[in-house]
């Protein structure tokens, strides 16, 4: 494939960005202004990564390797296969929307602050594109160092714990991940994502799935969840929840469930059954909760159980849906956050019950809101409703009573966001919304319209992504092959 | 009549460059003027390491093939001149720092006083590169001890240099006291394997211990403990680190950062060949010491740190934990740990240099010890240090930033490779405990507000030698985690010295 060097491109292009703003006397529009011209960059290398795509070949695609230190067999080995071209793409749609709303919102210390968005979206794209176990290894980690400046030093009042114990539980998974990887790669001399044989293990798989578990998150891994999500600044919690969460769930795919057939099998009905009660347990949580951020972070621990439910189905139906609503819930979820920044940005607060009617005289606010809701609880024709038919129909094959959870919490899903909806645009006018409260800027819309347009998109065409992320008709041999 | 041996003063040109600069440098407190004392001085260090760099790489071009000079003294080999060639570069390192930084800066508004000690600084610090130059090349066991005492003495007296503070003379009559007994463990331990095998020289130990049957020989088990007690106060391991905190805080920080990064370089690599060279057939006796010393040192050095706000001491604390972290590759005793040990002393090295020069800098302008209190705001109000800092802290916790990533991966493939899981599992939950101080350091830099502070004064200093040490140092970290394939290959070539 003779586009391969937008692989690398995609990963070092914010990288060097990055460094560039750490260098450059920059004033603070240039630095944002700058930030924001790599970022759309990124899109537009994605986009052109897309076109040069060939959904008709199997195998990895736009591959690029070098040696890193040959003695151990590791390399810097980098390319793309359908369902990570997708994620790559959740990514910089992602990262360009969140460092938008970072340059409309004006963040203080800008230099620093762009240039770790920057260097988040680079790690973050290597993740999904890494095919050596070390390098996948280095950007895992590498998302962890910007994110939690970010949130220390731009975060709300308690962002000292939420950074502490979010750091403190991702490294706890990664570094055992990290003696996985040691172990799995010495057995097969090679570090290799491609040409390394699969294992049968069941010490490694856990070592490995400890650390998806954790970024994913799945019950009751999910300690540092709510604190992250709520002390975080709202592009990050966005980010975090919309694509860092989906690395998690993309190592289950490319490494646990590909590398590990065997232990996966026998596994699988215990991380079955951790899904579907992180499914149930973050649906009633964010029905329960109190504030905009509440709702939407443990809506991410439930569509977090549903992917992970539709990835060790183990069905094709089950693979093609996981993948379809990562990407869909990465939206959404982004989405979200941004205007739950918005709200918090006019009313001061993301609480219940100071809010209320902000409906009323605010258009483009409701109208948005509402779509994004509605799309997130899965009504038919909806994007994330054909993501979760798919898983459903995916499990249900493996057995009834899963799928039967699973709709459960789709009906939870809706009580929700309906609950979040009314709350935030009817009842009673809250007690901090003043006529002063604008509605959503033209510089707020031009953020979060793209997402949603990218929503409708899916709805209207959900097999763009569910037939395109694994090659041939069915994923589970794809998945069995290796994705040679 | 005694007959003098060849001596082959090529092969020793890597220790003699700098005592003979020393000597110069010593010349210099006598005639050159106060008022020049300090460039000249320090021109000349840096010329001595300079040229001792040169030598040493060169010797490694052209030691292929290692062998002993000097009767049989001395190493020429690939393994002596790389560990050279880092402790001279953390030497000329440390004479950039210093020339901004000289222990004893305290005394520069006195002007009859100033300078008073420049040329004896640069001189000792000269020296003491000397004899660890000495000391990673030494081939037998006196020559071993010869060369401990020689850097060691050096030591104690910079520890001591700034003798109008009460730290800096309590921190160098304790590791006087300490290292002399440590000295002296070695000496008995090397006293009794002499004893047992009849010969000093080290690969003449190894020959006597398997050709007489002397693997579980009372004097020489002894002997080898005793030896690895001695080793390890100078590598500053747990349980012998008792030392390294106080010493750490209590000197000048400028010697500090040159103990902390180069003496381990040096007491590592020669404890590596000793325990190799000298007792391959006992690999099984001294591999479990150093496993447990590794297992201690991790324990006692993270969770020590964690209670620590002096962050020199945090980062002695990190010392004992990353000592630790190296003997993981030094207990496998095999080729891969020796590639491990060597690669993971590049990116230590310059990161310890390098965090412990940037506390010097915070330590001036504050004129009060640096804690993690008055640390806050700094890496706003210095943002290159301050970024140094967190690139070279997240390095020893061993996130993707530094080559300490690589390192600590090597060695954790090492203690695999070597059938010790257990010892990868302790290394990953150590690195976990020690990610708490890490990022506390960074905390404290970034997230607390400055305002509250009172800054000793003024605007921050003009250090450009100190930032060009610093940027150094952040070159060579951050370097070591993308040109990995070239240090692995010269540490491979290192380690082909070794019979292993």
């Amino acid at each position: 494939m003779n586009a391969s060097y937008l692989t690398s491109i995609l990963i070092w292009l914010p990288i060097a960005g990055a460094v560039l703003i750490w260098f450059l006397p920059l004033s603070r529009y240039a630095t944002g202004a700058l930030a924001l011209l790599v970022s759309f960059a990124e899109v537009g290398l994605w986009i052109k990564q897309a076109a040069h795509f060939d959904f008709s070949q199997p195998g990895l695609q736009m591959s690029e390797r070098a040696n890193w230190f040959g003695d151990l067999g590791v390399s810097y080995h980098v390319g793309v296969y359908g369902f990570s071209l997708w994620l790559v793409g959740l990514t910089v749609v992602g990262m360009a929307a969140c460092t938008a709303y970072g340059f409309w919102v004006g963040r203080d210390r800008p230099r620093a602050y762009f240039g770790l968005m920057l260097l988040l979206t680079g790690a973050t794209v290597g993740v999904f594109e890494a095919q050596d176990l070390l390098l996948f290894y280095a950007f895992f980690e590498a998302m962890l160092i910007p994110l939690y400046i970010l949130i220390g030093v731009w975060g709300g009042a308690r962002r000292m714990e939420a950074t502490m114990k979010f750091v403190i539980y991702t490294m706890a998974g990664s570094l055992l991940m990290l003696a996985a990887i040691v172990a799995y790669g010495l057995q097969a001399g090679t570090f290799d994502l491609v040409d390394g044989p699969t294992s049968t293990s069941r010490w490694l798989f856990l070592g490995f799935m400890l650390a998806f578990v954790i970024k994913a998150p799945l019950f009751p891994f999910h300690g540092w969840l709510p604190d992250a999500y709520r002390q975080a600044p709202p592009e990050v919690a966005a980010v975090l929840s919309g694509v860092i969460a989906k690395a998690g769930l993309y190592g289950m795919l490319r490494i646990a469930i590909t590398k590990f057939p065997e232990p996966t099998s026998f596994y699988r009905t215990a991380v079955l059954a951790l899904a579907a009660a992180s499914l149930i347990y973050g649906s009633l949580l964010a029905f329960r909760a109190a504030d905009f951020r509440g709702v939407v972070a443990y809506s991410s621990l439930a569509q977090s159980g549903l992917i992970a439910l539709g990835l060790f189905a183990g069905t094709d139906l089950g693979f093609a849906g996981a993948v379809l609503q990562m990407v869909a819930h990465g939206l959404i979820s982004i989405s979200l956050f941004l205007i739950a920044g918005a709200v918090e940005r006019r009313t001061t607060t993301g609480e219940f019950r100071l809010l209320g009617g902000m409906a009323r005289g605010r258009p483009a606010l409701a109208t948005l809101l509402m779509m994004v809701g509605v799309i997130s609880l899965a009504v038919p024709g909806s994007a994330s409703f054909a993501g979760e038919f798919l898983i459903l129909a995916g499990v249900f094959q493996r057995a009834w009573w899963w799928a039967a959870i699973g709709a459960g919490a789709i009906v939870l899903a809706a009580m929700y966001m309906l609950r979040l909806i009314s709350a935030v645009l009817h009842e009673a006018r809250g007690s901090t919304v003043s006529d002063a409260a604008l509605d959503l800027r033209p510089g707020e819309l031009a953020l979060v319209v793209p997402l949603v347009c990218g929503l409708l998109f899916l709805s209207a065409w959900p097999a763009a992504i569910s037939n395109h992320s694994f090659f041939g008709p069915s994923p589970t041999a794809a998945v069995k092959s290796g994705f040679k | 009549m005694i007959h003098t041996p060849p001596i082959d003063w090529f092969g020793l040109s890597p220790v003699l460059t700098p005592i003979g600069a020393s000597f110069v440098a010593l010349l210099c407190a006598v005639l050159v003027p106060r008022a020049a004392r300090r460039v000249v001085t320090a021109s000349i260090s840096s010329a001595g390491f300079v040229a001792a760099i040169a030598l040493a790489v060169w010797l490694y071009i052209d030691s292929a093939s290692g062998h002993t000079i000097a009767a049989g003294a001395y190493y020429r080999d690939r393994w002596t001149s790389l560990g050279q060639i880092i402790i001279f570069a953390v030497g000329l390192a440390t004479t950039l720092l210093a020339v901004e930084h000289m222990p004893g800066w305290g005394r520069d508004a006195d002007r009859s006083r100033r300078d008073d000690h420049v040329a004896e600084f640069f001189a000792l610090l000269l020296a003491s590169a000397a004899g660890m130059a000495f000391f990673v090349g030494a081939a037998n066991l006196i020559t071993l001890f010869l060369a401990l005492e020689w850097f060691s003495i050096t030591l104690y007296v910079m520890c001591a240099i700034d003798y109008d503070l009460e730290g800096s003379l309590e921190a160098g009559l304790k590791y006087l006291v300490v290292g002399s007994f440590g000295a002296a463990t070695l000496l008995f331990g090397s006293a009794l394997v002499y004893g047992a095998t009849g010969t000093v020289s080290f690969s003449g130990i190894a020959t006597a211990i398997s050709s007489q049957g002397l693997t579980g020989d009372t004097f020489v088990v002894v002997g080898i403990a005793l030896m690895i007690a001695g080793l390890a106060f100078k590598m500053s391991a747990a349980p012998f680190h008792m030392w390294t905190p106080d010493v750490y805080e209590g000197a000048p920080t400028t010697v500090t950062a040159w103990m902390s990064a180069a003496t381990k370089v040096a007491a590592l690599l020669l404890t590596f060949r000793v325990m190799t060279t000298a007792f391959p057939d006992d690999q099984h006796l001294w591999g479990w010491a150093f496993a447990i010393i590794a297992t201690i040192s991790l324990v006692i050095g993270n969770f020590a740190a964690l209670v620590q706000k002096n962050v020199k001491r945090i980062l002695a604390y990190s010392a004992i934990a990353q000592a630790g972290f190296m003997l993981i590759g030094l207990s496998t005793g095999s080729a891969l740990g020796a590639r491990a040990v060597m690669f993971y002393l590049i990116p230590y090295s310059a990161a310890a240099f390098g965090s412990f020069a940037i506390v010097a800098a915070r330590e001036r302008e504050l004129g009060v010890p640096v804690t993690l209190d008055n640390l806050a705001g700094f890496g706003w109000e210095r943002p290159f240090l301050g970024v140094a800092m967190w690139f070279f802290v997240f390095g020893f916790a061993g996130l993707p930033l530094t080559g300490g990533f690589v390192g600590k991966f090597y060695v954790f493939a090492a203690a695999y490779d070597h059938g010790w899981a257990w010892l990868v599992i302790v290394g990953v939950l150590a690195t976990l405990v020690s990610l708490y101080y890490y990022l506390a350091i960074v905390r404290a830099m970034y997230m607390r507000p400055s305002a509250e502070l009172a800054i000793a004064g003024g605007s921050p200093p003009r250090e450009r030698l100190l930032q060009l040490a610093v940027g150094a140092a952040l070159v060579v970290a951050v370097g070591s985690l993308f040109a990995v394939q070239p240090l692995i290959d010269l540490a491979e070539h290192a380690a082909a010295s070794l019979p292993l």
